[in-house]
C-alpha cells in the first residue's frame, strides 16, 4: 500500500466517522428534552458534518479517481463507508446519545491532538480546527455523563445500561491495520496506543465521577472500519442518500 | 397552569461581552441546572455568530432591580446637578486640549 | 338592638353615635374607592403616553393586566410556533440532497430553536412560567401558527418555506421590533437579524431547483401550488373578523393590520415568482394600477378555521412530538437538578 493509499483510507476514515455521527444527531433537532440541549446538540451535529464536509474532501482529492466530498458521502455503497459501529448506533434515549457522543469524544480529543502536528500539513491545519470543537464536544457529554451518573437513580441506571450496550462498541476506536502502520511509519499519524492509554484514562475518572462503572461483558464488536456495518447502517444511508438516487445527477 | 415542581431548571440571566474593551451587554435568559450549564447553554444560544468572547450568568433570583416607582428619587437628583457635565463651562477660544 | 349586625345599647346618644360613626367609616371607603381609582386613572393615562410617546413598557413597570396577558398570549404564541416550527423542516434534514444544504437547513432549524427561546424569556418577564406555557401548547390550549400544521413533502419545500413562510414571518416580526414593550420588541431585533438568512436560503433554494431539470423545476412549482395559501392565512383573519386588532394597534403591539401586512407580503413575492419563473396559483391575480398593488383571490377561511381548531394535516403529530420530547426528557431535567442540588449541598456543607 502506497503512502497516498494509506492517507486517503485514514482521511476516510475520519470523514465517515464524523459524517455518520453527524447524521445520527441531526435526527435529534427537534426532539431533544429541553429547548437549549436541542441547541447544544444540534451545535455538535453542525460541527461535525463541517469536519465531514472538510475531510472527505480532502480524501476526495488524493483518492485514485478525483470525487467530490458529495460523492463520497452521498454515493458510495454501505460497505465503502469506513466509519466506527459506534457512529451509527441508535440516538436511543438521551442516556444513548450522551454515552455515545462520550466514548467517540474521549477517543477524538488525543487523537487530534496528536494530529495537528502530522507530517501532512493539510491534515495537521484540518485536525487542529476539529480539536477545538472536539474539546467542547468532549466537555459537553462527560458533563452530562456525570450529571446522569449522579443525578437520580433513574438516570443512574439508564446511564450505566446505555455504557454496558455501547462499551461492546468502543474497542473498535483504536482498530488499525495496514493503513496505519504504512502512515506511521511515515509519521502521519501518532501511536494509538498513546491516545488509548489517555481515552482509558479519561474514560475511568469520568465514569468514577458518575459513580458508574464499567461493565463485566467486555465483548468487543468490529467490522465497521471494514465496511461490515450493523443492520442500522441501511436505514441511515436509505435516508442520506434519497435526494442523489432518486434525483441523480442534478444540481442542488 | 401547572404546579411549579422543583425539577424545572431554574431561570438565569445572560450579559456578554462582544469585544475586548466593551462592557457585558445583558441579552436575555436561559434555564439551566447550573452555572456550568447555564454558561455552556449561554454559548450555544447567544454567540452562535461569534457576538461574543465573555459570557457572565447570574440566578435571576439574585437580580436587585430599582423600583421604577422610585424613579424620581432615585434618578431626578442627578438631573439637577448640570455642573457634573463639561458643557456647563465656558472654556476661552484658543484653549486646547480641554 | 341590632344595627348592621352590631350589638347596640340602647340609648339614644350610643345610637346617634354608632350611626355617625357608620357614615364616617362609609365617606372614608368611598373616598378611598374613587382615589384608587384616579390613581389607576394617572397610571393608566401614564402608561398609555408612555406609548404614545413611543417610550418603551418594560417588565417591572406597572401595565394595565390587559395588556399584560394579551401579551403574553402573543409572545407565548410566537415562541410556540418557533418551536413547532422546527419539526416541519427538520423532517428533511437527514435528507437534504448535499452536505452544505444539510448544513444551512440544520442551522436554519437551529436558530429557529434560538429563536423560541428568546420570545419564552420575553413572556416570563410578564410573569408567565415558561414550562406552565408549553404545557398549554401540548395540552391544545395555547395556539401557534397554522403553517406548521402542513406537512412537507419534497425537498421543494424547504425552498417554499423558507421564501414564502420566513417571508411572511419577516413582515409581521420587522415591525414589532418598535413595539411598546421592551424584552419584546428587542428579542424581534435579534429575531430579525438572524431570520433574513433563512429567507435567503429558501429563495436560493427555489432559485437551483427552477433553474434546473424538468423534474426539479415541477418540485419547486408542486411546493409553491401546497404553500401559497396556507403563506396567505399566516397574516391570520381579515381585520373585519379580528377583534383584538384596534386595541393592540394602541398599545403598539401590533403595528399594521393583518390585512395591511397580507397585501404587502402579496406585492413583494408576486414579482420574486416571476423571477423564479413559477406561477402563483390564484387565477384572481391581477396588478391593480389604481391601488398600485395586486389584487387576489379569496382565502378559503372555512380550511383557515378548521386548521387553527386542530383539524389540520399535522396538528396531532406536531403536537404529539412536542409532548413526547418533554415527557421523554422529564428524567434528564430530574437529573441534572438533582445533580445540581447534590454538589451545591456540598459546597454549603
Amino acid at each position: 500500500m502506497t503512502k497516498q493509499e494509506a492517507l486517503y483510507h485514514f482521511v476516510l476514515r475520519l470523514g465517515d466517522d464524523s459524517l455518520i455521527l453527524g447524521q445520527r444527531l441531526s435526527e435529534l433537532c427537534g426532539h431533544g428534552p429541553i429547548l437549549e440541549e436541542d441547541i447544544a446538540l444540534t451545535n455538535i451535529s453542525l460541527d461535525l458534518i463541517g469536519q465531514a464536509t472538510l475531510f472527505l474532501e480532502y480524501a476526495g482529492s488524493i483518492g485514485s479517481k478525483e470525487k467530490s466530498n458529495d460523492e463520497l458521502a452521498f454515493l458510495r455503497l454501505e460497505k465503502e463507508y469506513v466509519n466506527v459501529l459506534l457512529v451509527e448506533q441508535p440516538n436511543g434515549h438521551f442516556g444513548d446519545t450522551i454515552m455515545r457522543q462520550f466514548l467517540f469524544d474521549a477517543f477524538r480529543k488525543p487523537l487530534f491532538e496528536a494530529l495537528q502536528f502530522s507530517t501532512d500539513k493539510q491534515l495537521a491545519s484540518l485536525c487542529e480546527k476539529a480539536l477545538k470543537e472536539t474539546k467542547y464536544h468532549l466537555r459537553h457529554s462527560s458533563e452530562w455523563v456525570i450529571r446522569l451518573g449522579d443525578g437520580t437513580e433513574e438516570s443512574h441506571s439508564k446511564i450505566q445500561e446505555s455504557l454496558n450496550i455501547l462499551y461492546r462498541y468502543a474497542h473498535e476506536l483504536f482498530y488499525s491495520d495496514e493503513t496505519d502502520t504504512v502512515l506511521r511509519q511515515e509519521g502521519v499519524i501518532p501511536k494509538m496506543d498513546e491516545v488509548k492509554k489517555e481515552w482509558e484514562a479519561t474514560v475511568t475518572a469520568v465514569l468514577e465521577e458518575a459513580r458508574i462503572s464499567l461493565p463485566e461483558n467486555n465483548w468487543k464488536f468490529d467490522g465497521g472500519r471494514l465496511g461490515r456495518h450493523s443492520e442500522h447502517m441501511g436505514y441511515l444511508l436509505a435516508d442520506l442518500q434519497y435526494m442523489q438516487r432518486t434525483y441523480p445527477n442534478m444540481e442542488w | 397552569m401547572s404546579i411549579k415542581t422543583k425539577t424545572d431548571w431554574p431561570l438565569w440571566e445572560v450579559f456578554i461581552r462582544s469585544k475586548q474593551g466593551l462592557n457585558h451587554k445583558h441579552v436575555g435568559s436561559l434555564r439551566a441546572a447550573d452555572a456550568t450549564m447555564a454558561i455552556e447553554n449561554a454559548r450555544d444560544v447567544y454567540t452562535r455568530r461569534s457576538e461574543g468572547i465573555s459570557i457572565w450568568v447570574v440566578p435571576s433570583n439574585l437580580i436587585s432591580a430599582s423600583d421604577p416607582h422610585d424613579e424620581a428619587s432615585l434618578f431626578e437628583p442627578a438631573q439637577s446637578k448640570v455642573y457634573r457635565h463639561p458643557t456647563f463651562y465656558d472654556v476661552p477660544d484658543g484653549i486646547s486640549h480641554m | 338592638m341590632i344595627l348592621f349586625g352590631t350589638q347596640v345599647k340602647e340609648n339614644i346618644v350610643d345610637v346617634y353615635l354608632f350611626l355617625e360613626g357608620a357614615v364616617y367609616i362609609y365617606i372614608c371607603k368611598a373616598k378611598l374607592y374613587y382615589m384608587k381609582k384616579l390613581d389607576i386613572k394617572a397610571l393608566q393615562d401614564n402608561f398609555q403616553g408612555k406609548i404614545d410617546r413611543d417610550i418603551k413598557i418594560e417588565p417591572n413597570d406597572w401595565m394595565p393586566d390587559d395588556y399584560r396577558t394579551t401579551l403574553i398570549r402573543q409572545i407565548s404564541q410566537h415562541a410556540h410556533s418557533e418551536v413547532v416550527g422546527m419539526l416541519p423542516e427538520g423532517n428533511w434534514i437527514t435528507r437534504a440532497p448535499n452536505l452544505r444544504r444539510k448544513a444551512v437547513l440544520l442551522a436554519k432549524v437551529q436558530d429557529e430553536a434560538g429563536h423560541g427561546l428568546y420570545l419564552y424569556c420575553a413572556a416570563e418577564t410578564l410573569g408567565a412560567d415558561r414550562e406552565a406555557t408549553i404545557d398549554d401548547l401540548h395540552s391544545g390550549k395555547a395556539k401557534y401558527s397554522s403553517i406548521f400544521n402542513y406537512p412537507t413533502l419534497s425537498w421543494a419545500d424547504m425552498g417554499a418555506i423558507g421564501w414564502l413562510v420566513d417571508g411572511a414571518a419577516i413582515m409581521n416580526q420587522v415591525p414589532l421590533c418598535r413595539c411598546s414593550y421592551g424584552p419584546y420588541a428587542r428579542a424581534m431585533i435579534r429575531v430579525c437579524k438572524e431570520e433574513s438568512f433563512h429567507q435567503r436560503q429558501g429563495f436560493e433554494i427555489m432559485t437551483t431547483l427552477s433553474k434546473g431539470t424538468k423534474e426539479q423545476k415541477e418540485m419547486a412549482q408542486d411546493a409553491l401550488n401546497r404553500f401559497w395559501w396556507p403563506s396567505l392565512m399566516m397574516f391570520g383573519p381579515s381585520d373585519a373578523d379580528s377583534k383584538h386588532t384596534e386595541q393592540s394597534m394602541k398599545w403598539k403591539i401590533k403595528r399594521h393590520t393583518n390585512d395591511e401586512l397580507r397585501q404587502q407580503f402579496v406585492d413583494v413575492t408576486v414579482p420574486q415568482s416571476k423571477i423564479l419563473g413559477l406561477t402563483i396559483p390564484d387565477k384572481d391575480l391581477k396588478w391593480n394600477e389604481s391601488k398600485q398593488g395586486y389584487d387576489f383571490g379569496s382565502i378559503n377561511w372555512d380550511e383557515f378555521w378548521q386548521v387553527v381548531g386542530g383539524n389540520g394535516p399535522c396538528n396531532k403529530e406536531r403536537v404529539d412530538a412536542r409532548r413526547k420530547a418533554k415527557e421523554e426528557g422529564k428524567w434528564v431535567v430530574e437529573a441534572a437538578m438533582a445533580f445540581a442540588d447534590k454538589r451545591n449541598t456540598k459546597k454549603s456543607a
